[in-house]
């Protein structure tokens, strides 16, 4: 099946990506509410909830050109030294941009 | 029995405010990004109200650069949903994680403050509940200022084009990389976590690579929540939800 992007055919899709959006934030939480949250379960989701940071950046640095594998490990190795998040990030952006200006 | 729980998880307004300006710097970069979408659905023959509209409603940046991929005189339905999906997936694990929270609160605004649910915020609030602290409060103020930095970027972007000529050269796409990969590393760090953190890299990439597109982070979540699963931590306990590393 497919939608005209004509006219209200626009609003459509864009009503149907809100809903589908809509559902992935509230399902997760709707889902736990029917769910005892023993140790194990309390276990299970915290592990998750870091493991999703590392699921999504790994991919992305073996993805990447050389200035996101710059600006993910400087920001790695500034957190671990100076445990603040904001000179990290600002390290590994510019260490992506000095990347890219001079080796790309 | 739910009838007569109480909600103990009070949202402070105050609190509120100041995680409204913690998250105003990285808003900044959302709003780079919310102009280069914002430029490119135009591209696409989006107008710009449509274009405001879609960032408006569906607050959910990589699905909606996905939607455009689809994007012609006709889109079908199945595989824009299933995109839209798959991407957004994650939203499903970044609610349940902060279920042990969300449970205080009383349900009209749990799923009120889940309308600004997405990753920035959502990486402070969970990287604080590791270290002991609540603070739903984050995702309300946070979230506030990253959603209306993706509208008015989308604003600028649909009827001013792009602000910056190559965003790619100043390594600004990696701000949202660098900012959640700082939060993965300044929560806790024990063994255990370790361990999980490999087993989710490696099946996010073994899913990257032989699963369909954009199923791996919750193939790498799942994974990695798996350790915890199996590897309990003795001194953590469910009221509290504090790991001691």
């Amino acid at each position: 099946m497919s939608l005209s992007t004509a006219d209200s055919g626009v609003l459509l899709v864009i009503a149907i990506m809100t809903l589908v959006t809509l559902a992935t934030r509230f399902g997760g939480v709707f889902a736990m509410s029917f769910v005892r949250i023993s140790p194990r379960i309390e276990s299970f989701i915290n592990t998750m909830a870091s493991s999703v940071l590392i699921a999504i950046i790994v991919p992305m640095a073996f993805s990447g050109d050389a200035g996101a594998v710059a600006a993910l490990s400087v920001t790695a190795v500034t957190m671990l030294v100076v445990r603040k998040p904001l000179p990290a990030i600002a390290a590994g952006i510019a260490a992506a941009g000095l990347v890219r200006y001079f080796l790309l | 029995m739910m009838s007569d729980r109480s909600y103990p998880y009070c949202l402070e307004p105050r609190k509120i405010r100041s995680e409204f300006f913690r998250l105003l710097p990285i808003s900044l970069f959302v709003v780079a990004f919310g102009a280069a979408f914002g430029l490119a659905a135009t591209q696409k023959g989006l107008t710009p109200l449509e274009t405001i509209l879609m960032s408006t409603a569906v607050f959910a940046g990589a699905s909606q650069f996905a939607a455009l991929e689809l994007w012609g005189n006709e889109i079908s339905l199945l595989p824009l949903v299933a995109v839209v999906f798959a991407i957004n997936s994650r939203h499903l694990l970044m609610g349940a994680s902060l279920y042990p929270m969300l449970r205080d609160v009383a349900p009209g605004k749990r799923y009120g403050l889940l309308l600004l649910l997405t990753d920035a915020n959502w990486a402070v609030s969970a990287q604080e509940y590791q270290s002991g602290r609540r603070n739903l409060e984050v995702i309300i103020g946070g979230g506030l200022a990253l959603w209306l930095a993706w509208i008015f970027g989308t604003w600028l972007g649909a009827y001013f084009g792009g602000l910056l000529s190559d965003p790619k050269s100043l390594g600004l796409d990696m701000v949202l990389g660098c900012f959640l990969l700082a939060m993965a590393l300044g929560g806790n760090k024990s063994p255990r976590v370790l361990v999980a953190w490999t087993v989710a890299g490696a099946a996010s990439l073994a899913a990257w690579k032989w699963l369909p597109p954009n199923t791996h982070v919750v193939t790498g979540a799942l994974a990695g929540g798996m350790v915890g699963f199996f590897w309990t931590d003795r001194k953590s306990t469910t009221s509290s939800g504090e790991t001691t590393a």
